[in-house]
């Protein structure tokens, strides 16, 4: 479904300050997958996504995926962010990224509904307003009647099940999660992680999830990967994830870094 | 004199429009708006002489001003040159063009040439019986012209495209996220925003009877108070009030600096001072709306009742 292969992306090269952040990393993600990447601070998880995504250019190798026509993997290295945003959904830590403030609820599921160039018709009518009040009454967050108020006007945790919803909405081949609930109080993360694991049964999503919290790793999905300066590290399949707990995970770690994971994001989080 | 005040409001409410786009849909402070407003005015001299058919120079403007705020939108987005910058480089640019157009003439008269409004004008008179005068007449022919602009652009804003262009001024991040080039939608942007600036540009100089290759100096300072004032009289989040709230707020504006005009002497004011007017027009407003005046004042209010100040 994605296929990363060689990949290495080097920041500043040739220069004193060249940062080596991904180390020929090759990953595999196959359809209805739900990914947990989990690392410390500079381990090279957000620069993997926006390789992934295309804000970078991969320094070398080439990142496949499964597009139109289905069932044949398409070389999307070199094509720009936005057309391949086409096929790929991303929810960042911010809630803000994910919607337009100054535009309406309505206006900004009519966004989502679908992707790509944006024609001179007037698609939003009442037929589509009652399928967006059906749609966001799944959150379960009372925003049915709200469809003509500014999303500004919401709270931080509803704006996020928002984006996730409109992220759904727009039927992506494959959703990006960038810590998206760090930035939420404990009750609405609860919300959001519920909703997510939600979507991803009932459209049977491919997700990749990064998550600072060891425990919220290996709760949710079927897969974990490990990322350590740059690389991956372990690469956990469904069948041992089932059975595995943070002391494994560290003595993992422990063998082959040889040193203790001392990060207490990751410990305590 | 309202006839005067409703006239002017009309015609730079049309620069108004195009100053709302860019700034407060587009998030793009856009200085060509002072290249091409006079752009416009001298597109227009050129079709009047060379009897062009007004329709067509109307659009010939519109047109001209398009391609202005095309190149502002390229030189931004190809060479990565901040928009201020990109806006200045093609304002300054203008000129040259300008005089160009103008055939190397600082000023065009349009004295003997039968302008639109001077046919609106006869067409009212020739009714006859003073049932309309000739300035009531102008005031309808804008009214209906700056209405029908307005209905446009508000089903543009209507329209799926119109909305993706809206949703780029307040999260760029979000268009790229669901597929749409961010370059395309802005060029788009401030392309519609500068040809409203030249028509309108087109339309004052055929309401003044001259072009002026200084006419462009300071209309972004006016357009950018006129919609700050707007934003005073009316709130809401619907296109529809958003765009009447400019034209609304143009007319205030307009009728603002009419009184100077016609009362400033009285306080040892010059026509030359409109400017600085304009300019601290802006700053009060920008004071008013970042602290809530009417908060103030209730506060001082109730301070004074407690023998605290």
């Amino acid at each position: 479904m994605l296929e990363l292969q060689n990949i290495n992306k080097i920041f500043g090269q040739f220069t004193p300050n060249e940062n080596h952040a991904l180390k020929n990393i090759n990953l595999k993600i196959n359809q209805g997958d739900f990914i947990t990447i989990i690392g410390s601070n500079g381990a090279g998880k957000s620069t993997l996504y926006n390789i992934i995504a295309g804000t970078y250019a991969p320094t070398n190798g080439e990142i496949f995926l499964l597009g139109d026509p289905p069932h044949a993997l398409r070389k999307i290295t070199k094509q720009p962010e936005y057309k391949r945003a086409k096929f790929i959904g991303r929810i960042f830590q911010n809630p803000l990224l994910g919607t337009a403030g100054k535009l309406s609820l309505e206006d900004n599921m009519l966004l989502a509904s679908y992707k790509g160039i944006r024609s001179l018709k007037i698609n939003l009518n009442d037929k589509k307003r009652e399928e967006f009040r059906e749609r966001i009454s799944v959150l379960g967050m009372n925003l049915e009647h709200r469809l003509k108020d500014n999303v500004e006007l919401f709270s931080g945790g509803q704006r996020q099940a928002l984006t996730l919803l409109m992220a759904v909405m727009s039927n992506p081949q494959i959703l990006l999660l960038d810590e998206h609930t760090a930035a939420l109080d404990p009750s609405n993360a609860a919300k959001v992680m519920e909703l997510t694991e939600k979507f991803a049964r009932e459209y049977n999503l491919t997700v990749l999830m990064i998550t600072h919290n060891i425990h919220q790793a290996i709760a949710s999905g079927n897969r974990l990967l490990m990322m350590d300066g740059g690389e991956i590290i372990i690469d956990i399949p469904k069948e041992k994830k089932e059975k595995l707990s943070v002391g494994d995970l560290l003595n993992w770690f422990k063998e082959i870094k040889h040193k203790d994971l001392d990060n207490d994001r990751i410990l305590l989080g | 004199m309202a006839e005067v005040i409703l006239i002017e409001g009309l015609i730079y409410g049309i620069t108004a429009l195009g100053v709302f786009i860019s700034f407060r849909i587009l998030d793009f402070p856009d200085l060509t708006v002072d290249g091409s407003f006079p752009l416009g005015a001298a597109i227009m001299a050129f079709c009047l002489l060379h009897g062009v058919n007004p329709a067509l120079s109307f659009f010939l403007s519109f047109l001209g001003g398009c391609g202005a705020g095309l190149v502002t939108a390229l030189i931004h987005s190809k060479l990565k040159v901040p928009s201020l910058l990109a806006g200045i480089l093609t304002m300054t640019m203008l000129y040259s063009v300008n005089l160009r157009i103008l055939e190397n003439k600082a000023n065009v008269s349009f004295l003997k040439i039968d302008t639109i409004f001077n046919q609106v004008r006869t067409f009212a008179e020739s009714l006859g019986g003073g049932f309309v005068s000739g300035d009531v007449a102008i005031v309808i022919f804008m009214l209906f012209f700056a209405f029908i602009l307005k209905i446009l652009l508000d089903l543009f804003f209507y329209t799926d495209y119109g909305i993706a262009m809206y949703a780029l001024g307040s999260n760029p991040q979000l268009i790229t996220s669901y597929g749409m080039n961010q370059e395309r939608i802005k060029g788009v942007g401030i392309a519609l925003s500068n040809g409203l600036v030249a028509l309108s540009g087109g339309l004052a100089s055929l309401y003044n009877g001259y072009s002026d290759i200084g006419y462009g100096t300071g209309i972004i300072v006016a357009g950018l108070a006129t919609v700050m004032l707007g934003e005073f009289l009316l709130r809401s989040n619907k296109i529809f009030w958003l765009t009447t709230r400019v034209l609304l707020g143009s007319i205030l504006y307009r009728g603002l600096m009419f009184l100077a005009r016609m009362y400033g002497y009285k306080i040892g004011m010059e026509p030359n001072d409109l400017k600085l007017m304009t300019g601290l027009l802006i700053i009060v407003c920008l004071f008013v709306s970042k602290n809530d005046i009417k908060h103030i004042v209730k506060k001082g209010l109730l301070n004074r009742k407690e023998g605290i100040t």
